[in-house]
């Protein structure tokens, strides 16, 4: 994703390697049981990457953060069917408000838009957070929690929680969360419901860029096994044609998650600058998921469609993914409303800027 | 397994920002002068001796090149920004554009000390003015049928044969053309084309214009009739013209105004729509302003990787197939997204204007220099399904 250093190259080598060796997404899809996801769970929390945004004064890996969303991008290569994305947003999360993070998988919440949980002054927490991923396989959950007015992080073990269950397309977990009664491990001054959720669109656009390079790999190496009418159905001019398209589908999705990734890695906060960087990168990436699940599935032709096959690995996750952390949609009106509010005129010079 | 698809988040450096304040500075006095009207229908492409001369003095033009040749060494990224800013204003290059782009470059890489001496500080003075000539009446997107033959004279070579589709020929000093020296052959259809500079001042060469149907009189027909080249004006090797594409296309494909030849209708859009638009003119503001947004990412991308000495060609080739398909769609997007705009609304006339004017052009947008079933082709050739 970027001119990397070489704590950064180590870092993605590792999770690359982890990754092939125990998350190969066609093996987990024949696999016969789960026993896999511990493995790999081990293997990637050994090799620290759970932690790669908790720094070191906190026990974390201490890498960049373009470096963490490096290895989401590789993740998102894998399509990989566990909380990595979660707990890294929740390691982030709770440095944010210097609290230590404990081991195992972790989660977030709110994670949608207008919701809000409260900090009691008795000390516990109330509300509900709808479709939180992942949630009942989380040990612990960082929450954003209003104390008064103001903002707090939270760390809340889940087992004290009430939990139901949801699903995304993916058939992941996709949790409701009710926090009433639930006094909280630790807490600190922390960040606004709004920023959790902007790093939690940015953390999946990076997922989708790396699941789309997958796609187009596996679309355009389909192309040239299959044969059909006595030859490679890539020899057909169409089928080519598609899979340019999907080509640029898969580049916008890498470049504007790659851009948003970067724009947070060289800021303090979430400014407008970099509000504009996360919401083009949610909403263009969530388009281009749609478009491209759609090229690969034509590619494919019907095995792409059976369970068998690892296509659905991917494009089921594309399709959930667009949802998660406010939907291209939602974020259109919301870039839409700024950019309206400050004028046709500030339009070029905030896109230049960038 | 495709090659992985890259870019690099790259930024414009802080000395591009600070070019780009100059350039905006620069644009403000002229509009003021009322040396071009930014409103006006397609003055980009305008042609007007005194802003190029302008620009000139400025430095603008030819800014990466050599010093010696008048060239200012700067970086392509500083180069970026005067094309963007210059775009988005409307403002008209038409005489520099194509000499600043492509044919300097090529003279830099394939003319011989005296003709770079001559021509490079003209073009760099906003002086000299060159076109293409590639497509003919039987060969446009397949450029390798061109049948405009260059037979061997003494000195030189003989031209006979027609262009077609030629901007600016009518104004253009030299033409850089593309010219059959030897059939093709068997085994590569692509040999036998040789690349030369053409003086359009010589004997043997007529200019007839092409009217288009945006009102536009860019377009030309170049018509040789013993036309004689001398032989230093060949480009590169004789027959093997094919093989001189390199990363100059890169640069030609990822450049601003490949996705910003519409762009005044966004801009209007959101004037018209105000501060505060409904549900559904916000989501299509944001939406639109996500894509170029993304577009812009890349096209930036691609031209800094390219001046870190990298050779992003599919990525490129991405950019411009994304890039002109989005300008050519803006327009029907944004007038869906204005159609229940109060008709006596104060911005709605100019926003109707610059509407017009950009569905007039929106066909052109995904064929010149290259059509999008060629671009897929070389995308899909660049996966290796070709």
């Amino acid at each position: 994703m970027t001119v990397m250093n070489e704590a950064g190259k180590l870092i993605a080598d590792t999770a690359a390697r982890i990754f092939r060796d125990l998350g190969d997404p066609q093996t987990l899809n024949g696999a016969a049981d789960d026993r896999w996801r511990a493995r790999l769970w081990r293997a990637l929390e050994d090799a620290g990457l759970t932690k790669a945004w908790v720094p070191e004064s906190l026990d974390g890996a201490g890498a960049s953060v373009a470096d963490g969303f490096e290895v989401l991008r590789i993740a998102g290569e894998f399509a990989a069917a566990l909380p990595l994305a979660e707990t890294l947003l929740a390691g982030w999360l709770l440095a944010q408000a210097k609290l230590k993070v404990p081991q195992g998988m972790l989660s977030v919440a709110p994670v949608r838009n207008g919701e809000s949980l409260l900090l009691g002054p008795d000390g516990k927490l109330s509300g509900t957070a709808a479709a939180v991923p992942f949630a009942r396989d989380a040990g612990h959950l960082a929450v954003v929690a209003r104390r008064g007015g103001a903002a707090t992080v939270a760390l809340v073990e889940r087992g004290k929680c009430a939990i139901r269950p949801g699903a995304s397309m993916a058939e992941e977990p996709r949790d409701d969360v009710v926090f009433d009664g639930v006094a909280p491990v630790a807490t600190g001054d922390g960040l606004e419901e709004g920023e959790l959720i902007a790093m939690g669109a940015a953390v999946r656009a990076v997922q989708m860029g790396g699941a789309l390079q997958t796609v187009l790999d596996r679309s355009v190496a389909y192309a040239k096994e299959r044969v059909a009418f006595e030859r490679p159905i890539g020899g057909f001019q169409a089928v080519q044609h598609n899979l340019a398209r999907l080509a640029g589908e898969a580049a916008v999705a890498l470049a504007a998650s790659g851009s948003a990734a970067d724009a947070i890695d060289g800021a303090q906060g979430f400014d407008e600058a970099v509000l504009l960087e996360i919401a083009s990168a949610k909403i263009r990436v969530g388009e281009a998921a749609e478009k491209g699940a759609a090229i690969a599935h034509q590619v494919h032709g019907a095995i792409g469609f059976s369970k068998e096959h690892v296509l659905h690995r991917y494009t089921q996750r594309l399709w959930a993914w667009r949802d998660d952390f406010g939907s291209e949609s939602a974020w259109a009106v919301r870039l839409g409303d700024a950019v309206a509010a400050k004028g046709a005129d500030a339009l070029w010079p905030m896109l230049a800027a960038r | 397994m495709s090659a992985p698809i890259h870019f690099d988040p790259i930024r414009l450096p802080p000395e591009a920002q600070a070019l780009r304040e100059e350039v905006r500075g620069f644009i403000k006095q002229e509009i003021a002068a009322g040396s071009f009207d930014p409103r006006a229908r397609s003055t980009y492409a305008g042609y007007s001796p005194e802003f190029s001369r302008k620009v000139g003095k400025k430095g603008w033009i030819g800014m990466t090149w050599p010093k010696r040749y008048g060239g200012r060494e700067r970086s392509f990224l500083e180069r970026y920004v005067v094309t963007e800013e210059f775009r988005v204003a409307n403002a008209p290059v038409g005489l520099h554009f194509t000499a600043d782009r492509q044919s300097g470059p090529i003279l830099l890489k394939y003319a011989n000390e005296a003709i770079k001496s001559d021509i490079l500080p003209r073009i760099v003075r906003g002086e000299c003015c060159f076109c293409i000539g590639m497509s003919e009446p039987g060969s446009g997107s397949d450029l390798f049928a061109a049948k405009t033959r260059a037979t061997r004279a003494k000195g030189g070579w003989q031209v006979n044969g027609t262009k077609v589709w030629t901007t600016g020929a009518q104004h253009a000093n030299y033409m850089i053309g593309l010219f059959r020296t030897s059939p093709s052959t068997k085994e590569n259809r692509r040999h036998g084309l040789t690349q030369f500079l053409v003086d359009m001042a010589a004997p043997g060469i007529k200019v007839n214009p092409i009217a288009d149907m945006s009102g536009g009189k860019h377009f030309n027909e170049v018509v040789f009739s013993d036309l004689f080249i001398p032989d230093d004006h060949v480009f590169g090797e004789v027959d093997a013209a094919w093989r001189q594409a390199t990363s100059e296309l890169a640069y030609e494909r990822s450049g601003p105004e490949r996705f910003l030849e519409t762009s005044a209708v966004l801009f209007e859009l959101v004037r018209v729509l105000g501060a505060k638009p409904d549900l559904r003119g916000a989501e299509g503001i944001g939406r639109l302003v996500a894509q170029l947004h993304a577009l812009r990412r890349m096209s930036v991308s691609v031209n800094g990787m390219l001046q870190a000495g990298k050779e992003p060609v599919l990525e490129g080739s991405i950019v411009k197939d994304l890039g002109t398909i989005w300008e050519q769609e803006l327009p029907a997007k944004a007038r869906e997204l204005a159609a229940f705009v109060d008709p006596r609304h104060a911005d709605r006339g100019a926003f109707d204007e610059v509407l017009r004017q950009a569905v007039t052009i929106a066909p052109k947008l995904t064929l010149q220099g290259g059509t999008t079933e060629v671009l897929r082709g070389i995308i899909a050739r660049g996966l290796g399904l070709r």
